[in-house]
C-alpha cells in the first residue's frame, strides 16, 4: 500500500517484530498488558522488569527510544490525575518533605502511573510495528466478527477524508472572517458539525451504491488468508510469557 | 475520559470486556435493521450496515476534534454518543462509538487495551442508551414538532454524560485500584460532568437542529414526525411583515443600528431555543442536584468523621490542612451542582417568559415558520 495508507504511527521497517503475523502480535500485547495489569502493585521491580521487556521489544523491532517516549505523552492527562491522588486518598499519612502524603494514594498513584505507562508503551509499539490494514485482518482472524471489522476498516479509511472536509469548512469559515471566539459562535460551529455529518452520511450511501455496483454483496473477499506458524507463534509469545514468569514471582515472592 | 490499563483491575475489566462484547453483538444486529431502514427501497441492510456505519464512525471521529471554544481560552469538544445515539439510531450509535473507541485505543494508544471493556461499557454504552431512551420518552411526551426534538436532544445530551459519570463511579466501586473514597469520586465525577453535559447538550441540540432543518429525513430520532407536504394558500403573509418592521427600524436609527440588530437577534433566538430547552431539563437537574448528591455528601462526611476520628488518635496536628482539604472539596463540588441547578432553572425561567412573550408578540405567525434555524421574517 502506499504512504498515504499508513497511519502516522506506524514505522516502516523489516526487523523481526514487524515480520511477525499481526494477530500474534495482538494476542501478545494483550495477554501482555492482562498480566501487568493483575500484578500486585506492591512488587515494584516486577515493573522495573516489565520496562525492561518493553525496551527489548522495542530495541529488536527498532523502534527508537525517543519516538517511544514521545507517544507516551499521550498519557499525560493521567500523570495529572495520579499526582493527585496522593492528597485525596484517605488511610495513615506519610511525610515527605513538609506534605503530608497518604501511603495508600501514593501506592494507587504509582500502580496507575506503572500499568498505565506500560499498556500504552505496549500499544504504542505493536501500532508502530503493524501496518493498519494488518492490524484490522489481525483483529478479524483472532475472531473478531467480520462486520465490525468492515465498520473499522470504512472508519479508518474515510477518516482522513472526512477530517479533510472538515478543514475545509474551517477555511470556508476563516476566509469568510469568522473566528470561533466563545459560546456565541456554537451555533456556527454546529451547523458545520450537522453539515459535517450530511455529508459524511451522504457518501456513505454513495460509497455503498458505488460497491453495490462492483457486485458487493455484504462481505469482504479474504484475498491473503495468511497463517502463523509455530515459530511465529512461539516468538510472539516470548513476550508475555517472560511477563507471566515475572507476574508469577511477583505473587509469590 | 479514556480509562487507562491499571485503573480498573483485572476481574472488573474482563466482566465489563464481556458486557462490552455482548452489546456490541446485539448492537451489530440492531444496527442491520436500523440503517436498513433507512433505505426507500427494499434492502436487506447487511451490506448497507459496513459502509454508513463506518462513515459515521468516521465522522464522529472526526467530529471529536472540532474545537467549541468555551472562555479564556479553554474549549471543549463534542463527546458524541447522544448525538450518535439521536442521529442514526441507539445500535448504531454504540457500534459507531465502540469502533471509535476500538480504534483510539489500538492505533492511538488512547485508553488502555484491558479498559477498553470499562471504556465502551462506560462511554458507548450508558451514554447512548441513556441518551437515546430519554430521547424517545420526551419525543412521545412533547408535542410532535421539530422543536420539540431539539429540546429532547438537548435534555437526553444533558443527562448522559453525568450518568456516564455514574457508570464509571460504579464500575470504579466494583473494581478500583486506588482508595479514594466513592462519595468524593462521585462528587468530583458528577460535578465535573455536569458542565461537561451542559456543553455536550447545547452542542447535541444545536448539531441536530442544524441537520433536521437540512434534511429532516436522516435523523432517526425524528422518524414519523414529518407531516405531509402541504400547499400554503396565503403566500403574502410573510413579505407583509418585512416592510412593516424595517422601515420603522429606520425611522428610529440611524441605518447602522437595524444591520447589527439582526445577528444579535438570530443568536439571541439560539439562546432563547436552548433556554426553552432547559425548561424541561430544569425540573430533572434541580432534583437532581438538590438530591442526589444530598445523600452521597452524607455518605462522604461519614467516611470523612470516619477517617478524621482515626487520624486524631494517632496524630493531630499537621492534618490541619488535609481536613480542611476534605471537608472543601466535596462541599465545592456540591456547591457547584447547587449554582448550577439555580442556574439551569434561572435560565429555564427566563426561557419560559421570553418564549411566551416572544409567542404573544408574533402570535399566528408563529405556527406557519417551519425551518427552524432560519431566520423568519416576523422575529426581525
Amino acid at each position: 500500500m502506499g504512504a498515504g495508507h499508513a497511519h502516522k504511527l506506524y514505522r516502516h521497517g523489516h526487523s523481526p517484530v514487524h515480520a511477525l503475523p499481526a494477530h500474534c502480535k495482538i494476542a501478545a500485547v494483550f495477554c501482555f498488558v492482562l498480566i501487568v495489569v493483575s500484578t500486585p502493585r506492591a512488587a515494584v521491580w516486577a515493573f522495573g522488569l516489565y520496562a525492561l521487556l518493553i525496551a527489548a521489544a522495542a530495541a529488536t523491532a527498532r523502534v527508537p527510544a525517543r519516538f517511544l517516549l514521545q507517544r507516551l505523552l499521550i498519557e499525560v492527562p493521567f500523570v495529572a490525575f495520579a499526582l493527585l491522588m496522593p492528597f485525596v486518598a484517605e488511610g495513615p499519612r506519610v511525610h515527605v518533605g513538609g506534605l503530608s502524603l497518604s501511603a495508600s494514594g501514593l501506592w494507587g498513584a504509582w500502580n496507575i502511573l506503572a500499568k498505565g505507562t506500560l499498556g500504552v508503551a505496549a500499544s504504542v509499539l505493536l501500532a508502530a510495528t503493524t501496518e493498519l490494514r494488518e492490524l484490522l485482518l489481525g483483529l478479524q482472524r483472532l475472531r473478531m466478527p467480520p462486520l465490525l471489522v468492515q465498520i473499522a476498516s470504512f472508519m479508518i479509511r474515510y477518516g482522513d477524508v472526512i477530517t479533510d472536509e472538515m478543514r475545509r469548512m474551517r477555511i470556508a469559515r476563516l476566509s469568510r472572517g469568522f473566528e470561533a471566539r466563545g459560546l456565541r459562535h456554537w451555533g456556527v460551529l454546529a451547523k458545520s458539525a450537522g453539515a459535517l455529518f450530511i455529508r459524511s452520511y451522504e457518501r456513505g450511501e454513495r460509497v455503498h451504491l458505488a460497491m453495490v455496483s462492483r457486485g458487493y454483496t455484504g462481505t469482504m473477499p479474504v484475498i491473503d488468508a495468511t497463517t502463523a506458524t509455530r515459530t511465529q507463534w512461539t516468538r510472539a509469545a516470548a513476550l508475555p510469557f517472560a511477563a507471566l514468569a515475572v507476574c508469577l514471582l511477583g505473587w509469590t515472592l | 475520559m479514556h480509562v487507562p490499563d491499571g485503573f480498573i483491575d483485572a476481574p472488573v475489566s474482563v466482566a465489563t470486556g464481556a458486557v462490552a462484547a455482548a452489546a456490541v453483538a446485539v448492537s451489530l444486529r440492531g444496527a442491520r435493521r436500523e440503517l436498513a431502514g433507512a433505505a426507500q427501497g427494499s434492502g436487506t441492510g447487511a451490506e448497507r450496515t459496513a459502509p454508513l456505519a463506518g462513515l459515521v464512525a468516521a465522522f464522529i471521529f472526526a467530529v471529536q476534534m472540532l474545537n467549541f471554544p468555551v472562555a479564556a481560552g479553554t474549549s471543549g469538544h463534542l463527546l458524541g454518543g447522544a448525538l450518535a445515539a439521536i442521529l442514526v439510531g441507539p445500535y448504531t450509535g454504540v457500534l459507531c462509538v465502540s469502533v471509535v473507541l476500538l480504534m483510539q485505543g489500538v492505533l492511538f494508544a488512547d485508553g488502555g487495551l484491558t479498559a477498553l471493556g470499562v471504556n465502551i461499557t462506560d462511554m458507548a454504552i450508558v451514554t447512548t442508551v441513556v441518551a437515546y431512551a430519554l430521547f424517545r420518552g420526551l419525543v412521545k411526551v412533547l408535542p410532535r414538532r421539530r422543536r420539540s426534538i431539539t429540546v429532547a436532544s438537548f435534555v437526553a445530551a444533558l443527562v448522559s454524560v453525568p450518568a456516564a459519570a455514574v457508570a464509571f463511579t460504579a464500575l470504579y466501586a466494583l473494581g478500583g485500584t486506588a482508595d479514594v473514597p466513592i462519595g468524593k469520586v462521585f462528587t468530583a465525577m458528577v460535578g465535573v460532568h455536569v458542565l461537561i453535559g451542559i456543553g455536550e447538550a447545547a452542542i447535541t441540540a444545536l448539531t441536530v437542529g442544524a441537520v433536521i432543518a437540512v434534511r429532516p429525513d436522516l435523523v432517526y430520532g425524528a422518524r414519523g414526525l414529518t407531516a405531509p407536504l402541504e400547499l400554503r394558500t396565503s403566500p403574502l403573509t410573510a413579505p407583509a411583515g418585512e416592510p412593516a418592521a424595517v422601515p420603522a427600524a429606520l425611522a428610529d436609527e440611524p441605518t447602522a443600528v437595524p444591520t447589527a440588530a439582526a445577528p444579535r437577534r438570530s443568536v439571541r433566538r439560539v439562546w432563547l431555543a436552548g433556554l426553552a430547552a432547559a425548561v424541561v431539563c430544569a425540573g430533572g437537574l434541580s432534583y437532581y442536584a438538590s438530591a442526589s448528591p444530598d445523600g452521597l455528601e452524607k455518605v462522604a462526611h461519614d467516611q470523612g468523621i470516619d477517617a478524621k476520628a482515626k487520624d486524631h488518635a494517632t496524630k493531630d496536628s499537621p492534618l490541619a490542612d488535609y481536613s480542611v482539604k476534605d471537608i472543601t472539596d466535596p462541599r465545592l463540588a456540591g456547591g457547584l451542582a447547587g449554582i448550577i441547578g439555580v442556574g439551569a432553572t434561572l435560565a429555564a425561567g427566563t426561557g419560559v417568559f421570553l418564549v411566551l412573550r416572544r409567542r404573544r408578540s408574533a402570535g399566528p405567525g408563529e405556527a406557519a415558520a417551519p425551518a427552524a434555524e432560519r431566520p423568519t421574517p416576523e422575529q426581525v
